[in-house]
């Protein structure tokens, strides 16, 4: 074994512990702890298959900013545990059957009937990860693409609408009204004469 | 340095050993320039005020970080009731961890590079998104309401303004076609007026204040908030785990600066063709970076929150998008020479 075989298994030692900790915490802000490192190690992993955009990408996007804001609602949130227990088995036949499909899933991508993908370690990159993949997507890959651009714009532009609906109730504040307030719009002057004792 | 190991050692335990040594290399003047950046502010920001600043220990007050850094090794360290121990002191480490592992790839020379990697624009940027981490575990950690609070507003500020610092070093990337931070420096050779400075102006401007947003300093500096929140995120931390936050954010101020100027203002290299480059060229610019970061807290007032996200918001992220399309279209046309 090289030393890079015993990184692989560290690795993925601490990406199977991790993602075991994300299901059985008692503590949500626990379990997204838990995910932010599962995070890590896949990255770790996917460096030592030479892919470092990916790599970098997946802790860029993933544990910089989508777990940060998943952190921000779970700490926020006052989510009884106990209750969401007893339910547990009432959601299992589901979970079973997703499970299942995500095994049969992985066993036809590793099994290569489908896929076939060479060993994607030992193909030595001319140019670098970055410029490879960047050339890849913008020429033979360019409608699948752009068609999963327009769905997370739509996914976009129907978060921000979501919003827009409904009393506005919020206070914000409008810049434009901030800088047309002029003095006699706040203040009033009132004179008076001063009282004399009779 | 690995060949002078390797006569003493096997050649894996002479490689780990001469890393540890570019390493401490790195570290030990990273952490002396931000002791001595917090007299360097102390001062500066004295002089604009009319004051004196520390001047008592030592010649001109030169031995003050020092004697600071005494005396926040040997606080006590006071630990909040019903707060979550592990998490708590995880949080400073989380802290300071990314602050210095962004400096393996930054070049202070031709060679000078402890990871030249290529993706090494993109690695500082990760780095820097995970610095997050430390701000909102402290805060939750602390079990306290002004702490969680502070740790919100900071943690929201930092996670909007990378977006804008983001697509600045998007425009970088254009010009220099290249990730690699040692290549972006080359890229600019050839004196003052190649600098990325000049054709991305406005994403210049841009970073210059993400970078003072980012880093949670002055007038950005909600998280502190003095007159509003105490301190913000670290509110309940004390001597040393205190002083790590702090560190953590003199270093992240250090490491940004020098972002700036190996994106912006040449790194290295002499803006002059008569001086040669060298790294003491790095060192001046950086200084001056710092000291507009200072200058800065001694002149604006804190902004209003809302204000702060406006400004990110619909103000940065639009601006940066319409120059790098700017930049792409500018490159199609006969001007191109002047992005490269």
């Amino acid at each position: 074994m090289i030393f890079t075989d015993y990184l692989f298994y560290l690795f993925s030692g601490i990406l199977v512990l991790a993602s075991l900790r994300v299901i059985t915490a008692n503590n949500p802000v626990y379990s997204a702890l838990s995910l932010v490192l599962a995070f890590f190690s896949a990255a770790g992993i996917w460096l030592l298959l030479h892919a470092e955009f990916l790599a970098i990408a997946l802790v860029l996007v993933y544990v910089g900013a989508v777990m940060v804001l998943f952190l921000f609602v779970v700490m926020m949130l006052d989510i009884n545990i106990e209750a969401l227990r007893q339910r547990f088995w009432s959601y299992f036949p589901v979970a079973l059957l997703i499970a299942l499909l995500f095994i049969f899933e992985i066993y036809l991508v590793v099994t290569d009937k489908f896929f076939s993908s060479s060993d994607p370690a030992g193909i030595p990159l001319e140019k670098s990860n970055t410029h490879s993949i960047g050339s890849v997507l913008y020429t033979d890959y360019l409608l699948p693409f752009q068609v999963a651009a327009v769905i997370l714009l739509v996914a976009i532009i129907s978060a921000i609408v979501l919003t827009m609906y409904g009393k506005k109730s919020h206070k914000a504040i409008d810049p434009k009204d901030q800088i047309k307030v002029n003095r006699n719009d706040r203040v009033r002057v009132v004179k008076m004469k001063s009282e004399k004792k009779k | 340095m690995q060949d002078f190991f390797s006569q003493f050692f096997s050649p894996e335990l002479a490689l780990t050993l001469s890393y540890l040594f570019k390493i401490i290399l790195i570290v030990v003047p990273v952490m002396i320039s931000v002791a001595y950046l917090t007299y360097f502010e102390r001062r500066v920001i004295g002089f604009m005020q009319s004051r004196i600043g520390p001047n008592r220990v030592g010649y001109f007050g030169l031995l003050q970080p020092i004697a600071d850094a005494l005396k926040l090794m040997f606080k006590e360290i006071v630990l909040p009731s019903k707060s979550n121990n592990f998490l708590f002191f995880l949080a400073p480490l989380l802290s300071i961890a990314p602050a210095l592992a962004a400096w393996a790839v930054i070049p202070f020379n031709y060679e000078m590079v402890l990871a030249d990697i290529n993706a090494g624009l993109l690695y500082v940027l990760a780095m820097t998104s995970i610095a997050v981490y430390g701000v909102i575990i402290a805060g939750w950690a602390s079990n306290s309401k002004y702490a969680f609070l502070g740790s919100l507003r900071s943690a929201a500020q930092i996670v909007s303004y990378e977006i804008a610092m983001g697509f600045t070093l998007v425009g970088v990337l254009m010009c220099a076609n290249s990730l690699n931070l040692g290549d972006i420096v080359i890229a600019q050779e050839g004196g003052i007026s190649q600098w990325y400075c000049w054709p991305l102006f406005p994403l210049f401007v841009i970073y210059f204040i993400s970078a003072v947003a980012e880093t949670n300093r002055a007038p950005f500096d909600v998280a502190e908030g003095e007159s509003e929140i105490v301190a913000g995120f670290h509110v309940e931390y004390s001597g040393m785990a205190f002083a790590l936050f702090f560190l953590a954010e003199y270093a992240n101020m250090i490491l940004v600066s020098i972002l700036a100027v190996i994106m912006f203002l040449g790194g290295w290299l002499s803006p002059v063709s008569f001086i040669p480059d060298g790294i003491f060229w790095l060192i001046i610019k950086v200084a001056f970076v710092l000291f507009c970061f200072l200058w800065l807290r001694a002149t604006f007032p804190r902004y209003r929150y809302d204000q702060i996200m406006r400004l990110g918001w619909k103000v940065f992220i639009p601006l940066t998008l319409v120059w790098i399309i700017f930049v792409g279209a500018m490159m199609q046309t006969s001007y191109a020479g002047y992005f490269h």
